[in-house]
Parts: structure tokens; C-alpha cells; sequence
């Protein structure tokens, strides 16, 4: 019998429909994987169950009666109990009072029993195998056993189902396995859980049965034994195994390319990516391949500067150079387009042409200033060549729409001439109107002897643009694939492994 | 037409405000506006602090400086008849009190409204500092204090110079009140330093690592000036707050060249343009190549620096450096200043225009409170309502709710 199930539920945010029907279940006794790409809806569905949002339809079952819960709290007291990817415990309390917190045992004359609470406390761990020093102050342990004492006091209610949100992603390999320990020692107490994580490695380790999410809705419930990687990829990105091998990269690619713009020997950060080996020339384009959380990202961010690389050594048109701020990069003529707009890009409460403006200037320093009349005119070139949709440069560029502020993006950094251009996710979120033209564009400056790294979640993408791919896992690069042997196929068997 | 109205609509609500109050003031105060003009000589200089209501003369206590104005107001006839930088110094070393001015430089304006001009010279300087750093997301609560440390070893100084070159008080050579001048002002922006470096440098809350040197800062000034009050006469340091030039008080000069400055660094530059968008999306503009750490660090410096040239003006006013009061809870009114000008206090667009009419406007009504006889116990209630209905007029909230109801009331009486 399941201990939960939904039906068809759905979810509408301002018109925009995040879940469509989904139908899923867990049973009591297995560890069931959520998976999905980003905006699949997983959260959402979690949310649903927990009570933070109401569903627009559908409803949602636990222990065989309909249950509507309010809050999570409400949910709690029903026994389902969710740990976040961050750990929102409070560190300067000791473990005690976290675990105990919300419900402290009391003595006769109503004051905290701080005796009794360090006892529940301890079994609350004894649980999950941790002889730890509960008065200990929770921020004097590491984020593993955060995390686990995180999950004490998720199970010190009488839970029967657990929720983990990606509760992997801080942890280093022997953490995960001592978490992997518990959730199997858990399982096998009768618990249910669901474990949504970005590593597939993760999902088949422990993980009884998947349920794969697509765009709002339900691809499939299966068994984790009956279901190839490659297949699990494939559903997650909506192609069938058959439909990749049909598709092989039908664009003729630019192959004559000059010399080495950016070459890396060896780059890393420790806890953020594995040394690596990344170069590129001009008029070549570079994707990065890979899932969520595999480390893409992340070499872009090094490559920038943002965060300083601890390792590894890089060269800039043969020069050595060290990148550890992004005004080095920048005066390098390297330009990096983040991956989130709104927090690493746009400047919301300053025009479109102030927002043009700014890497240009940046790299110029204070005193070497354009006049107003040419930074319109600048403003006014890039809004026509890129088709940006305003009324004029001086809007701002918080009343852009998504896509529109992508360009404007890309307007600031082509007006740094730059000699190698990053675009992270540069299509996420946008239409598939302005999608197409970035994606044009990009052609267009690796013709004009950019070197151009792009990073999307959409293979596709990636495949279609790119004459050189390297494909990420688990923050490693595990292959790269270069000219014709670039297909959906290779690429994802790579992601899977 | 549209572009131009939107560069000032920022001005409407507290110019409004400011006319308000002289409205106010026009009708219920007595000679408000008589603005005469004088000439310079000793006689009527001595007459200047008896202003009708003696305004604002001292929110500080301070030693006898009625005694004191009327020994430095004799100075001021010399050094009024040069241009506005060098005159002061250069004139006081020759004095020639009994030669009536007869050029136009001869003579003032005097009255309310310039009064009013002269105190608020040491808020509108504040400002200008505040506004950078406030911009940038920041604040600064330590100006007061470091102006009571510019205004302490200044005072320290010269009294050291004048005991050992002084011919007699007030008429030495007097090039030498540069130096106290200069030693304000460097250890001013070294405090400005000092809070750049904590607050990005280390990352340390504004409001924290300002309020270090707001309660360290003035122990700082007791520890220069042993804890007692300096009091000078030195005629150049004097000058500054209570001479003359072009008319106007030389203090007003000050503060319109240092707004004229302020605004060529910061408009005439890219340095405004980095300041909005560090105060606005302080990550955001790192990842476009500006030193984001660099151009706060420079904001406070700038503040420092202001700091001091207040705190020169506030010693120069009542002729003596007094550590406790000095720039007393003129950090607040710098910060109002500045929310009333329009800018944010989460970061971003800044206006120095605003500043400067909201610093008039803080003054304004202070100097009317006094001349109304309000007692200085209660004054900053009546202040503190006044400021809180600029605020609210510049809500946009609050607008819209008052239109609301307007439009309501409109609605139901369309009805009937």
C-alpha cells in the first residue's frame, strides 16, 4: 500500500502552469528519487506535500486519508518531515536545543527541563548511530553532521515520511556515505523517503525506485534497477534513447580556427571543481556540458576570476596570466555573462545604457569618460543590432523583459571588444524567439574570430553550436568530444557514464 | 521637456517642503525676509550675532561665543575685499580696521535667510559625504565625532602657534592657520580611511564599524585637547564661519565649492555612475570589472574628508573646540538630509542637489523653531514632525493611499 500518493496535481503561478496532473507515490519502506531538470517542478510537487502552497487541483493522500495541509508545520504533525539543501538550524545554539526546539520538555513549574532535553536529544541521535556532545554549540561540528542532526530533529516527531532536498550538494564523499548509512538504516526501520539530488551516481546507490519530472509533468515511476542511466537522462531531458540515435549534428561547423586565445593546464578549486584542462582558439565555439551542480559553472567562474582558482596555471594569448578578480579578466578582454541575471548582471535601477556602458567603462577606469552623446550613440547601435525592444536607451533596465535584458547583457559586453566572451545559461528563462537570435549571434562572433564558451542545460543547444564539447560530471570533466563526433548520443552517454 | 522634468523630480517634494516652512515663515515671523545689505566695518560687525530671535546661533554650548564673534567680526572687514580663497589669510596679516569699505566688497547681506545659510554650511558639507555613502548602500554614523576630533586639533594647533609666533591675539602673522587647517583635514580623512577599511576592507556592517569611531571619536578629541576647550581667536580659522567675502558668508562659499567639486567628481567622471551601480547590485557590478571594494572605500573617505571641513566650520563658529558637543547628532541630521534629497537608503541613485535643499530645509526649520521661541529642550519634536511628513509626501505609498481616499470621497460625492 502507498503511504502517500498524489493525484493529479497541479499548480499555477501567475498563469504559468508549473504542475500538470502529476500522479506519484511512495511506499513505506523505500527510498524513492525525484528527479527532474531545473523547473521541472520538483520543489513545487515537495511544496505541495508539505503544505507550503496550496494546490490549484488535484489532492494529495497520506496514510490513506485526503489530507489538506495548511502549513508544514501542519504537515509535521501528520509525519512528514523535510530536511533543505541548506541547513536551517541555528549555529550558535547548542545540538540540544536545536533537536528540542519548538517542543522543549518541560518541568512541573513550566521552565525549560534542560536535563531532559539533552536526553531526548540523545536519542534522538542514538537513532541514527551519533554519540556526539549534545551541549556543544551545533556550528562547532561539520556540515555532515549538521545535516544528520538536521534529520534527528526532523525524526524526533513521529515521522513516517522524509523529505531530503538535495541534502547532498555540501557534503564531501565519506559525508554522503554516512548519510547513505542512516537513510538505509531508516529504510529499513519501515521509513519512507524521498531523495531529490542532482547526482546520478547518488540516485542508483541508494535509491529503490525514481520518478522523473518533465516540464511540470510526470514522465514515469520506475524502478531504479529496471532503469539504464542513459534512459534516465534521456527522459529527464524529453528524448527517447531511439529519437538521440536518429539525431547526429547535422550543422557544418567552422573548422579552420586561429590561435590559442585562453589555455588552462590543471585549474581547480578545492570543494568546487577537480583540476581541469580547458583551452580554446579563435573563431572556436566551446560548450560545457553536463547536469546541474556538475561543475560548469563553476569553471567559468574560475576562468573569470570570481572565484580565484587554487590550482593549476592559465595563459592569455601565450601570456601567463592570473585571473583572481574579474578586473583582471576584464582589462584581459575576457567577458562572462553569469548565469543568474538578476543577482550577477543587470543593475536593475539604472538605465539601458548606463547598463551597456559599465564593462566598458570599468575597464577604462574613472577619468576616461565617453560623453552623453556617445554613449547614446553606443546605447542606440547595440539596441538596433541586437533588436532590443524599448522605447529608448534610457529606460530602465528593470522594465525589460527576460530576454530583453539578456541582450542588453550581451550589449555591455560586446562593447568591450572582448576576445573570449562566456555565456552561461545565456537562453535560460527567454523565449524561443530571442533564444534563436542569441544563438545566431554567437555563430556570428566565433565567425568573426570570437572565442566564444557556452554553457546551457539544454544539450541540444550544445550540440547545435558547439565544435568542441567537454562534458562535466560530479564537478569532473570526464571527456570531451570535438567536430563530428559531436551527437546528442556521445554527449549524453558521457553525462550518464 | 520629459527628460529634464524627470532629472529633478527627485527636487519637487522637499523644494515643496522648504517653501512651505518660508511660507510659514513669511506670514508669522516678524522680518523674516529683510535682508540688508551692510557694510563692513567693526560696528556693525559686532551687531551680527544679535540677529532678532538670535537663531540657531547655539545648539552648542559653548564658551561665551556672543564675546567672541564680536572679536572675530572685527577681522572680518579686512578679508572680505580678495577673491574668496586667498583673502583670508593674506588680508588678516595686515589689519585696517578703521578703513571703511568702500568697493563692493565692501559690504554683505544680512539677515534670516543668510543666517540660516551660514549654520547650515556644516549639515550641507556632512551631506555631500553622506550621500556618497549612502549611496553605496552605507552609512556613516562617526561624522559627528571625527568633526569633533578635525575641530579639536585644530584648535590645538593654532593656540600652540599662536602662543609661540603671535604678536598679539589675533593679529599675527596669520598665514600659519593653514596648518592647523591642513592637520584637520588630513586626520579627518584618515578616519574616513579607517572606516573604508573596515566596513571594505574587512566587511564589516556600515552602521558597526561607523559606530566604532561615533563612540571612540570622541574620546579621541578629549585625549588632543587634554579634555579641556580650546578657545582661539585666531583671525584666519575665524574666518571661515564667521568672515565675509562676495557678499555672502564665507562659509557658504565653502560649501558651493565643495557641492561644484562634488558634482564634477561624480558627474563629470564615471565615478557617480560606479557608485549607483555598486549601491545597486554590488555583485552584480563586480562581475562587470568595477572595484566594488575600491569605490565604497573612497566614499568614506570622501566623508572623512567632509567631516573635517565640517568640523573646521563648527570650531570656527563659536571660536573654540569643545570634544562633547562639537557635530553633536549632526550625523542624523546628514543622514536626513540626504533621505529628504531623495536618496535611498538602500543604495543606488543618489542626488546631491537633494542633499543640499534637504540640509536647507533641516536648517530652515531648526532656525525657525528658535526664532518662534521654542524652547532647544522640546525642539526636535516639532522637527521630528516635520521630517516625518517630508518623508511620508515621498512615499509613493502613502501618496497613492491619500489619493485613494481623495478619489473615493470624489467617487461617492459623484454619486450623490
Amino acid at each position: 500500500m502507498d503511504l502517500l500518493q498524489t493525484k493529479g496535481i497541479e499548480k499555477q503561478f501567475l498563469g504559468v502552469k508549473a504542475l500538470k496532473g502529476v500522479d506519484f507515490a511512495v511506499k513505506a519502506g523505500e527510498i524513492h528519487a525525484l528527479m527532474g531538470e531545473n523547473g521541472a517542478g520538483k520543489s513545487t510537487l515537495i511544496k505541495i506535500i508539505t503544505g507550503v502552497y496550496p494546490a490549484s487541483a488535484g489532492s494529495v493522500y497520506f496514510n490513506g486519508k485526503e489530507c489538506k495541509f495548511r502549513s508544514p508545520l501542519d504537515a509535521e504533525h501528520a509525519g512528514i518531515s523535510t530536511v533543505y539543501q541548506e541547513v536551517n538550524l541555528l549555529p550558535d545554539l547548542s545540538v540540544a536545543e536545536n533537536i528540542c526546539i519548538g517542543r522543549e520538555p518541560r518541568t512541573k513549574l513550566g521552565f525549560i527541563d534542560k536535563k531532559e532535553r539533552k536526553v531526548q536529544a540523545r536519542k534522538a541521535l542514538a537513532r541514527l548511530d551519533i554519540d556526539i556532545n549534545v551541549g556543544e554549540n551545533l556550528s562547532s561540528y561539520s556540515v555532515a553532521i549538521q545535516q544528520l542532526v538536521a534529520i534527528a530533529r526532523a525524526l524526533d516527531v513521529d515521522c513516517k515520511l522524509l523529505i531530503l532536498d538535495e541534502p547532498t550538494s555540501s557534503l564531501d564523499e565519506n559525508e554522503v556515505k554516512e548519510l547513505f548509512k542512516v537513510m538505509k538504516k531508516l529504510r529499513e526501520e519501515g521509513m519512507a523517503i524521498i531523495f531529490i539530488t542532482h547526482f546520478l551516481d547518488q540516485v542508483y546507490e541508494v535509491s529503490d525506485r525514481i520518478t522523473i519530472l518533465r516540464d511540470g509533468q510526470l514522465v514515469g515511476s520506475y524502478d531504479a534497477k529496471d532503469l539504464p542511466r542513459i534512459e534516465m537522462v534521456a527522459k529527464m531531458i524529453g528524448k527517447t534513447p531511439d529519437e538521440i540515435n536518429q539525431m547526429q549534428a547535422g550543422i557544418v561547423k567552422n573548422t579552420k580556427f586561429g590561435d590559442t586565445v585562453y589555455e588552462a593546464k590543471g585549474i581547480g578549486r578545492v570543494g568546487t571543481i577537480s583540476p581541469v584542462d580547458v583551452s580554446i582558439r579563435e573563431g572556436e565555439q566551446l560548450g560545457l556540458a553536463g547536469l546541474l551542480g556538475s561543475g560548469r559553472s563553476e569553471i567559468a567562474q574560475i576562468i573569470f576570476g570570481v572565484d580565484p582558482h587554487d590550482s593549476g596555471t592559465m595563459t592569455m594569448c601565450g601570456k601567463p596570466v592570473n585571473f583572481n578578480s574579474p578586473q583582471k579578466a576584464v582589462k584581459a578582454k575576457v567577458a562572462l555573462i553569469a548565469e543568474d541575471r538578476k543577482v550577477t548582471g543587470i543593475i536593475p535601477d539604472l538605465t539601458i545604457r548606463e547598463n551597456i556602458l559599465l564593462a566598458l567603462q570599468a575597464s577604462k577606469g574613472i577619468w576616461k569618460t565617453m560623453t552623453l552623446k556617445q554613449q547614446e550613440e553606443m546605447a542606440e547601435k547595440y539596441i538596433k543590432l541586437l533588436r532590443i525592444k524599448t522605447p529608448s536607451g534610457e529606460q530602465l533596465i528593470k522594465h525589460l523583459s527576460g530576454g530583453n535584458q539578456q541582450k542588453v547583457l550581451i550589449a555591455r559586453w560586446l562593447a568591450t571588444n572582448p576576445k573570449l566572451l562566456i555565456l552561461d545559461e545565456p537562453t535560460r528563462g527567454i523565449d524561443v524567439g530571442a533564444k534563436a537570435e542569441i544563438e545566431a549571434l554567437t555563430q556570428q562572433l566565433c565567425g568573426e574570430g570570437m572565442a566564444v564558451i557556452f554553457i546551457s542545460s539544454e544539450l541540444e543547444e550544445v550540440v547545435r553550436d558547439c565544435d568542441r564539447v567537454i562534458v562535466l560530471r560530479d564537478r569532473k570533466k570526464v571527456g570531451e568530444v570535438a567536430g563530428s563526433d559531436i551527437s546528442l548520443k556521445n554527449v549524453m552517454k558521457l553525462i550518464a557514464g | 521637456m520629459n527628460k529634464s522634468s524627470n532629472k529633478f523630480r527627485h527636487l519637487i517634494w522637499p523644494l515643496v517642503s522648504l517653501a512651505l516652512l518660508l511660507l510659514f515663515n513669511a506670514i508669522f515671523t516678524d522680518n523674516f525676509f529683510k535682508i540688508e545689505v551692510k557694510k563692513q566695518d567693526s560696528a556693525q560687525a559686532v551687531q551680527a550675532p544679535s540677529v532678532p530671535g538670535n537663531p540657531s546661533e547655539n545648539n552648542v554650548s559653548a564658551v561665551d561665543p556672543t564675546e567672541a564673534a564680536a572679536k572675530a567680526a572685527a577681522e572680518e572687514v579686512e578679508a572680505a575685499k580678495q577673491t574668496v580663497q586667498e583673502s583670508a589669510g593674506q588680508e588678516a596679516q595686515a589689519p585696517k580696521k578703521d578703513e571703511k569699505g568702500v568697493s563692493i566688497f565692501g559690504y554683505y547681506l544680512y539677515g534670516t535667510p543668510i543666517d540660516i545659510l551660514n549654520q547650515g554650511s556644516k549639515v550641507m558639507v556632512l551631506a555631500i559625504g553622506m550621500t556618497l555613502v549612502i549611496a553605496t548602500g552605507g552609512i556613516d554614523i562617526s561624522v559627528g565625532a571625527v568633526m569633533a576630533i578635525a575641530g579639536a586639533i585644530a584648535a590645538l594647533l593654532i593656540s600652540m602657534l599662536d602662543a609661540g609666533n603671535c604678536v598679539g591675539a589675533g593679529m599675527g602673522p596669520a598665514w600659519y592657520w593653514i596648518i592647523p587647517v591642513a592637520a584637520a583635514l588630513v586626520l579627518s580623512t584618515l578616519a574616513g580611511f579607517w572606516n573604508g577599511m573596515l566596513v571594505a576592507g574587512f566587511g564589516i556592517q556600515p552602521m558597526v564599524a561607523t559606530l566604532v569611531l561615533m563612540v571612540a571619536g570622541r574620546g579621541v578629541a578629549q585625549l588632543i585637547t587634554d579634555g579641556q576647550i580650546i578657545t582661539f581667536d585666531n583671525p584666519g580659522l575665524v574666518f571661515l564661519c564667521n568672515g565675509h567675502a562676495l557678499f555672502l558668508p564665507f562659509s557658504v562659499w565653502i560649501v558651493v565649492a565643495m557641492y561644484v567639486i562634488a558634482g564634477l567628481l561624480t558627474r563629470k567622471t564615471a565615478f557617480g555612475l560606479f557608485i549607483e551601480s555598486v549601491g545597486n547590485n554590488e555583485r552584480a557590478s563586480r562581475y562587470a570589472g568595477i572595484e566594488a571594494r575600491r569605490i565604497k572605500w573612497l566614499t568614506y573617505v570622501i566623508c572623512g574628508f567632509c567631516a573635517g571641513v565640517a568640523g573646521l566650520l563648527a570650531a570656527s563658529n563659536i571660536k573654540c573646540a569643545d570634544s562633547n558637543n562639537a557635530g553633536l547628532y549632526l550625523e542624523l541630521d546628514a543622514i536626513l538630509a540626504t533621505v529628504i534629497g531623495g536618496t535611498s537608503m538602500a543604495g543606488g541613485r543618489f542626488f546631491l542637489s537633494g542633499s543640499l535643499v534637504g540640509a536647507i530645509l533641516i536648517q530652515t526649520l531648526t532656525t525657525t523653531m528658535y526664532m518662534k521661541n521654542v524652547s532647544p529642550a522640546i525642539v526636535q519634536v516639532p522637527k521630528a514632525m516635520v521630517v516625518i511628513i517630508v518623508c511620508l509626501l515621498q512615499s509613493p505609498v502613502f501618496r497613492a493611499k491619500v489619493l485613494s481616499i481623495f478619489a473615493s470621497k470624489a467617487a461617492k460625492g459623484g454619486v450623490q
